[in-house]
């Protein structure tokens, strides 16, 4: 590979890697700090894609659409929590096997109610930034990437200072270290991450339509970044911010290389490889605790 | 009186030399050494967080610790996994009761019976008498075919025990295994493991119940922030200066 | 008492097996032999998750690549040396068993999500794999002949029934095998507690790594005789998600304690399920079996195996 090549790749990657950051954030804070073993995360980005679609049938910008939608996938995330906290987590044994089959189902119902809805074709939103690009000197960059870009740094930078600078932040990344000692100082650790868990969902909204801006969706797509999205999570060490956000970039800089140098059908691979690579050297990832 | 290393047993059955273990930058355990011989009963004693379960996690097999050996009854084990370390006969209890939740008591027992005590019988021989022989010995005959949810906080602790003896340990490691009983029951439990004592098993007992360190050990340990701060009788040991100061505060 | 029902569980097995050679002797409707085979297939599929999910409690989400990689072992080998049916079902089941086994040698000692993410990866690097190997037919797929059938066979295709029925009896009767036996208690114990276990000597990596490969190899059984049935083959149906929501959906349904659950998961859900995609589609199909799913694991988490216990009146003992 010559040496612009290589360099447009990186380029490429670094601006591709804060979006897998961004779909990716939530899975940090829902797997990473909580301890849920969300299976469903890509899925409910999937949906959140097909929300910021429909909305934009009607005319509104799928960014928009994805700050709409995030309330409601804030709310939906309050009830997943409340519900399988009453039925698995407190109830103990087995409930990593079960809780596991609970959230592989949702994600399944969801794809299969979206190919219902929406059919198995590919969909696409339009905005004025979609199919423009920018020229970088030799390069151009497509603007779309430039947009996810910014709106996923964004999104990953404001939960970063959340999670370190507000009091309910500090709580929710002591809820991770020890539980124990945040029942101690008059915080309830199951409401502290019931609101974890529905800002873990409610990114899934914004993350969802940078999805679709950045590449047209259809319902089988959620597998695909089971892939990335753990991959980027694990790399992270759980439930780091600034690790989701490096790592992120890693992995979006390995799959812009390999697609340049071995073309497109070998990407899919990239994440799930990165993942097996780093569960069998260094499964606490790079900034685990 | 004597503090930091003690007199040195020949013969020892359980030799714990310099174990240090770090999680992160806390350090959990700091060049501990120990030996204990053939029969011993030794209390170790110490506040919360002094390093008493991640010694016992050490010895046990749980853990790996970071620097230090482990020798036991001559064997160098220190980077043997947990299964093997229970297959030459050190057997532990759980801090917090780990029955194993969908088996019966009866089988519960079972498991170790199979896997240590007839591992080399090629189809494993019929178990069950000998698991229901142990339950008898510890009382729970009654609920041999009930399930570990079914049961009072120290019958858990018996089946705790009843699992421990069933793999025909040498050394029996025991973590709080009195914590929450009532004083009756401290004291059937005291019975049970004097009655193992006799039988001429090494037993190493943590526990925050005076009274029961004082009855059961010969020898106490006292750990304070990863260290041993003092060791020797029972009387001795809470007559340190050090110790007290640890337990009652300045 | 053990003796006694092994006995019977012989019978039962020489009965089923008997059974598929007179039904594809008698029976004329070829349509039910198709059918017969998939739900054989499921049962095989079924059978296997469960050792290594309802007896450790070690998801694998990936069925589908262990399934396709069977399936393309034997495409493989046909194409390379014409192989025979008897070696492509042993190769088949070698490679996926060791598969198995890497996925489980690599995230066995960490926590149980991680192999089934791990699952995951492994089907979609199986799947992009195949999708760009150009020898076993790449993404268009490869055709298969099938050999004359042999004496005895009206078709081929009642061949391979009977070999499915007989891989299904060998699976169910390797599953129960581990279940009662000590290892099946070892590694509900793991399940359970890995620590407590561990102390009471049971070697948990050990035991999990041979379950992953036992489990492994059957699935790549149950794919192995895909290619020659289907006469064709291409990486979509291969990897379809149906077979890994399916193998996991149909224990938990039928019930994970015992080897029987599968088995009942397998029969009613596969055969509804051949009866329901000729009236509905397929997707509604699924999605029937992704809803059942849910419902039983926050209902009735003992499956149908647990409900049929309670009703009988008689405790749920796992």
């Amino acid at each position: 590979m010559s040496f612009e090549l290589l360099g447009d790749a990186i380029v490429a990657g670094v601006l591709l890697g804060c979006f897998y950051a961004a779909v990716s954030v939530g899975l940090s804070v829902a797997f990473g700090l909580l301890d849920v073993p969300q299976i469903a995360h890509p899925a409910f980005l999937v949906l959140g894609a097909y929300g910021a679609y429909a909305l934009n049938r009607i005319g509104i910008d799928p960014l928009l659409a994805g700050a709409l939608l995030t309330p409601a996938f804030f709310v939906a995330g309050l009830a997943v929590h409340r519900f399988y906290h009453a039925v698995f987590e407190s109830r103990g044994s087995d409930a990593g096997l079960r809780g596991l089959a609970f959230f592989f189902g949702i994600a399944f119902i969801v794809e299969v109610a979206l190919i219902l809805a929406f059919g198995v074709d590919q969909r696409a939103v339009d905005a004025a930034y979609i199919g423009k690009s920018f020229a970088l000197g030799e390069m151009r960059l497509p603007l779309r990437m430039l947009v996810a870009f910014g709106v996923a740094l964004l999104l990953t930078v404001v939960l970063t200072l959340y999670l370190s600078g507000t009091f309910t932040g500090r709580a929710i990344k002591a809820v991770a270290q020890d539980e124990g000692a945040l029942a101690l100082m008059g915080a309830d650790p199951v409401r502290i991450k019931r609101w974890a868990f529905g800002i873990a969902t409610g990114t899934c909204a914004l993350a969802g339509a940078l999805l679709i801006i950045v590449t047209p969706v259809e319902p089988g797509l959620g597998r695909l970044y089971i892939g990335r999205t753990f991959c980027v999570a694990v790399l992270a060490g759980l439930g780091s911010m600034p690790g989701t956000l490096v790592a992120g970039i890693i992995l979006g800089i390995a799959e812009s290389v390999v697609l340049t140098s071995f073309g497109a059908s070998w990407a899919p691979a990239v994440a799930f490889g990165l993942l097996l690579l780093v569960l069998a050297v260094r499964p606490a990832g790079l900034f685990g605790r | 009186m004597v503090r930091e290393g003690g007199p040195q047993v020949s013969a020892a059955l359980l030799e714990v030399t310099g174990i240090t273990k770090r999680f992160g930058g806390f350090v959990a355990l700091s060049d501990v050494s120990l030996a204990l011989r053939a029969g011993e009963r030794l209390g170790i004693i110490g506040p919360n967080g002094s390093g008493k379960t991640t010694l016992i996690n050490c010895i046990a097999g749980a853990l790996r610790g970071d620097a230090g050996s482990i020798r036991f009854d001559g064997v160098d084990v220190t980077r043997w996994p947990a299964h093997r370390r229970a297959q030459i006969g050190i057997a532990r209890s759980f801090q917090l009761p780990r029955p194993f939740a969908s088996m019966t008591l009866a089988e519960n027992v079972a498991v170790p019976l199979e896997y240590v005590a007839h591992r080399h019988s090629l189809h494993r021989a019929d178990v069950g008498a000998e698991a229901r022989d142990l339950l008898r010995k510890m009382g729970l005959q009654a609920k041999a075919d009930a399930l570990p949810a079914a049961l009072t906080q120290v019958d858990l602790r018996k089946l705790e025990l009843a699992r421990a003896l069933a793999a025909r340990p040498r050394l029996l490691v025991l973590d709080e295994v009195m914590a929450g009983l009532s004083p009756a029951e401290v004291d059937e439990v005291l019975g049970i493991v004097l009655d193992l004592s006799s039988e001429g098993v090494t037993i190493v007992m943590i526990e925050h119940i005076m009274r029961a360190i004082m009855k059961f050990s010969e020898r106490v340990v006292c750990l304070d922030a990863g260290r041993i701060l003092a060791q020797g009788t029972p009387q001795d040991v809470v007559r340190d200066t050090g110790v007290q100061k640890v337990y009652i505060g300045d | 008492m053990r003796m006694g029902r092994w006995k019977i569980f012989f019978a039962g097995a020489i009965a089923v097996l008997g059974g598929a050679l007179l039904l594809a002797w008698f029976v004329d409707n070829e349509y039910f032999f198709f059918a017969g085979y998939v739900v054989l297939q499921f049962v095989v599929l079924a059978t296997a998750w469960n050792i290594l999910g309802g007896y450790a409690g070690y998801v694998n989400f990936g069925s589908g690549a262990f399934f396709a990689a069977g399936a393309y072992t034997a495409v493989a080998l046909v194409k390379a040396f014409d192989a025979p049916l008897i070696i492509q079902l042993v190769a088949a089941a070698g490679v996926t068993g060791l598969m198995g086994f890497a996925v489980g040698a690599m995230t066995l000692r960490l926590r149980g999500i991680f192999f089934s993410i791990a699952t995951v990866a492994i089907a979609v690097i199986c799947e992009t794999v195949v999708l760009n190997w150009g020898y076993v037919g790449g993404a268009r797929g490869a055709t298969m002949v099938q050999p004359a059938a042999p004496a005895g066979f009206a078709t081929y295709a009642r061949l391979l029934f009977v070999a499915m029925a007989l891989i299904a009896v060998l699976a169910v009767a390797l599953a129960r095998y581990v279940e009662i036996s000590w290892i099946g208690r070892g590694l509900r114990a793991l399940r359970d507690s890995e620590e407590a276990a561990e102390s009471a000597g049971v070697p948990t990596l050990r035991l999990k790594l041979l379950a992953a490969t036992l489990s492994g190899a059957l699935m790549g059984l149950a794919g192995a005789p895909f290619p020659l049935y289907m006469s064709f083959i291409e990486p979509t149906s291969a990897f379809s998600l149906n077979y890994a929501v399916s193998a996991l959906a149909m224990p938990i349904i039928g019930g994970t304690a015992s080897w029987i659950g599968p088995v009942i998961g397998a029969l009613l859900l596969g055969s509804a399920q051949q009866l329901v995609t000729v009236t509905l589609s397929s997707e509604l199909n699924v999605l029937v079996l992704g809803v059942l799913l849910v419902a039983f694991v926050v209902a009735a988490p003992d499956g149908i195996l647990g409900l049929a216990r309670k009703w009988s009146g008689k405790a749920v003992r796992r």
